[in-house]
């Protein structure tokens, strides 16, 4: 039961996505569904029917850009983006190759950066993206040069004065969120 | 009157004219904002890919530091603003929710303080009568959009704001300062967001789609109340001619008759003075400084 894919969904979520009773609006009005394999309805019906690998690795969890069109218009009230949001964070505990590997990468170096300094630093997010991701290297370098002539991408970071504040409280998280429920 | 700011990190980097247009404007109208000491990231679109309480618990951090000034928070990125009206949220309807951000922050949540949109601020605490009355220089001929994108009034248990599908504030402020508001419908479509960077393909797609639409309506340029937007109009446009997006404090500041505007169209990616001449707007900057 606790392994089930729509269970542990809704848990994280707060969601309840058997609510779904595909009138395809979110799908509709989502403005990435073409590059997505499946598209957001389509996607709760696969969670509720714990197509776990599908789900899990599918690129569709990754582009979800989280603009909440398909949260306001749902007729159920479901929240697709905090569904979006659980499948990408059980799919990231469960180790799963992303289906956008670049996505997951961006979010992992904002983040890993916000951690250690208590801000975010676009310089350093974009250099190891541009050295860690398989995007072409030579992809936007002309728009980052023009950010950094206007003096938009400064080198150094800033200091926050929260960066300790910052780190405690995603130790803090990191503890919180274990989950203390493992019976099976 | 006085409020708490929070720049967020775009102010400081990629949103400079922003930051730049806004300190101006506030200053003009006596509008005081208090930067927070020591505010850290909202955690932005990622946190959330995460950790549902650490996505939470960034923006309460900088929401107990707003608390101990006892000032009403501002918030000029729809960003920023979306995920500490998301920890407000939270605090005040989830109370198992509150203990654990309480605890993770070390604060005790009072309710007293409230996140306001910077939209909001101009529009109904300085009221756009008054607002219009500091104008010098009205831009008569400037024809634009309000682009608000999603998440200055999605989801709008949280936000508060305006109305999600229809909404009209900048366009009142626009209004206000003789800016020409065309009608056109994608107000509040989204321009690809966080994906500028792993999926280019993608937001180029959304921003010409935007930029072919604002240019049906008869638009010269977007105005926008987002960094991220802004920055992604500008960055991923490829068909041509290009239309730049202003932020709507740079287009109050204009039409105050502000001294430093030339700063701030050197910003931009697309530079916005050919636009401008087209509708013979020239800054008043000389008059002003002497």
């Amino acid at each position: 039961m606790l392994n089930n894919l729509a269970f542990e969904t809704d848990r994280l979520s707060g969601q309840t996505v058997e609510l779904c009773y595909h009138c395809h609006k979110c799908t509709a009005g989502c403005p990435v569904v073409d590059a997505m394999d499946y598209g957001p309805d389509r996607l709760l019906r696969m969670v509720s029917l714990d197509q776990r690998q599908e789900v899990l690795s599918s690129p569709d969890i990754w582009l979800c850009a989280g603009c909440y069109t398909c949260a306001t218009r749902c007729p159920n009230d479901i929240d697709i983006s905090a569904v979006m949001d659980a499948l990408r964070q059980i799919s990231i505990k469960e180790g799963i190759t992303a289906g956008e590997k670049n996505a997951l990468l961006f979010h992992k170096l904002f983040i890993g950066v916000v951690e250690r300094m208590g801000r975010s630093h676009e310089a350093a997010t974009l250099g190891l993206f541009k050295v860690l991701s398989d995007t072409p290297l030579m992809n936007d370098v002309g728009a980052g040069l023009g950010l950094f002539l206007r003096g938009k991408v400064p080198l150094l970071p800033q200091r926050s004065g929260a960066a300790k504040e910052v780190r405690a409280i995603f130790q803090e998280c990191r503890s919180s969120s274990e989950p203390t429920d493992q019976a099976d | 009157m006085e409020y708490s700011y929070y720049p967020g990190c775009s102010l400081h980097s990629t949103g400079l004219e922003y930051s730049l247009s806004t300190k101006a404007v506030f200053s003009h109208l006596g509008i005081q904002l208090v930067e927070l000491s020591g505010w850290n990231c909202c955690g932005a679109s990622s946190a959330h890919a995460f950790d549902h309480n650490l996505a939470l618990a960034l923006p309460a951090r900088n929401l107990a530091l707003a608390q101990a000034s006892g000032r009403d928070l501002v918030a000029p990125c729809a960003a920023c603003f979306n995920r500490m009206k998301a920890a407000d949220y939270s605090l005040r309807n989830d109370p198992e929710e509150r203990a654990l951000l309480e605890a993770a922050v070390g604060f005790k949540f009072t309710g007293e303080v409230t996140v306001r949109p910077m939209l909001a601020v101009l529009h109904d605490d300085y009221g756009v009568e008054t607002l219009k009355a500091q104008v010098r220089q009205p831009l008569h001929g400037l024809k634009v959009v309000p682009y608000y994108g999603c998440l200055l009034v999605r989801p709008p248990q949280i936000t508060e704001f305006d109305d999600p599908d229809h909404p009209v504030v900048m366009a009142d402020l626009l209004d206000a300062i003789g800016a020409e508001v065309m009608p056109w419908s994608h107000a509040t479509d989204c321009c690809g967001a966080g994906l500028s960077l792993s999926r280019a393909d993608i937001v180029q797609k959304q921003v010409s789609r935007l930029v072919e639409r604002a240019r049906e309506a008869g638009a010269d340029a977007l105005v926008t109340a987002c960094p991220l937007c802004q920055v992604n109009l500008e960055m991923r446009q490829t068909s041509q001619p290009s239309m730049p997006a202003f932020y709507y404090t740079e287009l109050i500041g204009l039409a105050f008759g502000l001294p430093d505007v030339k700063k701030w169209w050197r910003k931009h990616l697309i530079d916005p003075t050919p636009v401008l001449q087209a509708a013979g707007i020239e800054p008043l900057a000389k008059v002003v400084e002497h």
